[in-house]
């Protein structure tokens, strides 16, 4: 199916990017670390799902019932196959990825940890892999400990031997930090994680829509994703958790279709993957995620890595030569495509405002990272973030949108 | 005390012709504010609910017959900074009863401000609203 990179013809499958605004500006979408926006074939499939065949899922058997369930575990075969998971089973439809990591932090924290124990986080990581862990943690007296960064926004390995010992039980760690762009070296913290005995938790929320994971090669107990940050609907996520550790874990929410048996006085719980996904699924919204890794499947991981790759090393460049400029994070060899940045004399509110002046849209803020922005010493920064549908055409619609900002600002006299 | 008063920026505003060049104007009001202390950005001067880091200080002049609110405000973004320019427009160098009665609402319709301030720039304009009816309230028991 893979076909050769063609920038327009992919950016024509985003309909929202062609899309003019109020003031006759060309929209530059620069904040897919937020939410990624959706190919039309993500779009059709929902709204096929919604005018063909809708039904409630897993409780049909007529006809649209059948369709929606087939459907929904062909989709959720894509999600097994995309991550290289041993069976469906260990695949969950949440409602994203805070979902899935309040699961595993209740689900398995409250039954494993104990007073003493310690959860290995680290200050990049976006609140909802540290609030989780706060929570269980004051219930079940585990310890929090971080793992120190280096001054250039990395993971610092070497320390990792005193944050890690057989008091730890998890490890929980971003495949890529939402707001430095650092990508971190989930084998070898697999492996120290597994030394030690601990589980080995990946928040891949940001790092998938980049690149693929391979859930067995890095030896990973459980994963969360987000599908409306791989192109896919919003409401809809996955947990990965490995088999023998979602049976051996009691369930997070009760309700239907999570029930094998109910009486007046207690219940038995479904099989996998029912048991962790009580009430009535985002089905629509899983549904089209099969479609969204379709669509990136079909344009090749190698392509989207490539172009990514060069859009990185351009705006790095570019970004570069603005005065006053400050990027945080590691350089190009550990970062993915997103900049978050501050600029001498500015407040990242007015940024992020004149910028959106010349249709350049960028998040400013904390960005759910406030541990991190308290590390660095700043209250709020300006994140731009490229995906796949991002040009080199935008880095420069971004460079002069901060020239002009510099200028209303009066940054240049 | 402000240099610009609300007719002043009702006037202006009509003169321009669409919410960019409001914004700019905005942005000069935030440059011509008058010079907030150092000294008084403190913890207790400031007003939450904003992204940005809002001060703002209100004291009674009794010196002045009936007595008014001279408020004092400082942001470390401009566009802020132009609203406190509209917030000073409107309320400082009111006495405290006209203060509460000010209906501020429309006065920020008029100008636009609802419509084009996303909801969470207008909880912070809000908050600094709050905190300056709250000091006035104050200023009267």
């Amino acid at each position: 199916m893979a076909t050769e990179w063609n920038i327009n013809q992919i950016r024509a499958d985003f309909p929202i990017l062609s899309e003019k605004l109020e003031n006759g500006k060309q929209v530059t979408f620069l904040d897919s670390a937020a939410s990624a926006q959706k190919p039309f074939c993500v779009l059709e499939k929902e709204h096929e799902a919604y005018t063909q065949y809708y039904a409630n899922a897993y409780r049909g058997v007529y006809e649209f019932g059948a369709r929606i369930d087939e459907e929904l575990e062909a989709s959720r075969e894509k999600v097994r196959d995309l991550l290289n998971a041993a069976s469906t089973n260990e695949i969950i439809f949440t409602s994203g990825s805070t979902m899935s990591l309040n699961i595993v932090a209740r689900a398995w924290g409250k039954k494993y940890l104990q007073a003493g124990d310690e959860i290995l986080l680290n200050e990049m990581e976006h609140h909802a892999n540290i609030v989780p862990w706060q929570m269980i943690a004051a219930e079940t007296g585990a310890k929090l400990r971080y793992l120190p960064l280096t001054a250039d926004g990395q993971l610092d390995l070497e320390q990792l031997p005193q944050f890690l010992n057989e008091r730890t039980k998890v490890l929980s760690v971003t495949a890529m930090s939402n707001m430095l762009g650092t990508i971190n070296p989930l084998e070898a913290l697999s492996r120290a994680a597994k030394k030690v005995g601990a589980l080995f938790v990946v928040d891949a929320a940001q790092y998938l829509p980049h690149g693929r994971l391979d859930l067995q090669a890095l030896d990973i107990d459980f994963l969360a994703f987000s599908g409306h940050k791989l192109f896919g609907p919003s409401g809809i996520g996955i947990l990965f958790g490995r088999e023998q550790l979602l049976e051996e874990m009691p369930p997070f929410l009760g309700g239907g279709h999570m029930i094998e048996r109910v009486y007046l006085d207690h219940s038995t719980w479904a099989g996998l993957p029912a048991k962790f996904e009580a009430g009535t699924i985002p089905i629509a919204q899983a549904i089209s995620l099969g479609t969204a890794i379709d669509y990136v499947n079909d344009l090749g991981w190698e392509k989207i890595h490539r172009h990514e790759e060069e859009l990185a090393q351009y705006a790095w460049e570019q970004l570069q030569t603005v005065p006053g400029i400050k990027i945080y994070g590691p350089d190009l060899k550990h970062r993915g495509a997103i900049f978050s940045f501050t600029l001498e004399g500015a407040a990242p509110e007015d940024i992020a405002q004149l910028l959106n002046r010349k249709g350049v849209f960028v998040r400013h803020g904390h960005h759910c990272t406030m541990p991190l922005h308290d590390l660095l010493n700043i209250t709020s920064s300006v994140r731009a973030s490229f995906a796949l549908y991002n040009t080199r055409e935008e880095v420069d619609t971004l460079i002069d949108a901060l020239q002009f900002t510099r200028d209303k600002l009066r940054l240049n006299r | 005390m402000s240099t610009v008063t609300l007719d002043e920026i009702y006037e202006d505003f009509e003169d321009l012709q669409d919410w960019e060049a409001r914004c700019d104007y905005l942005i000069d009001l935030g440059f011509e504010l008058p010079e907030f202390p150092a000294n008084l950005k403190t913890e207790e001067n400031r007003v939450h609910g904003c992204q940005s880091m809002v001060w703002l200080t209100a004291e009674l002049n009794k010196a002045h017959d009936p007595p008014v609110m001279e408020i004092q405000a400082d942001s470390d973004a401009m566009i802020v900074k132009g609203l406190i320019g509209v917030i000073l427009a409107i309320y400082s160098g009111q006495p405290p009863e006209k203060v509460i009665e000010t209906d501020v609402e429309e006065i920020f319709a008029r100008l636009g401000l609802t419509r084009h301030l996303s909801s969470a720039r207008r909880n912070g304009l809000f908050g600094m609203v709050k905190r300056i009816r709250q000091l006035a309230v104050e200023q009267m028991s």
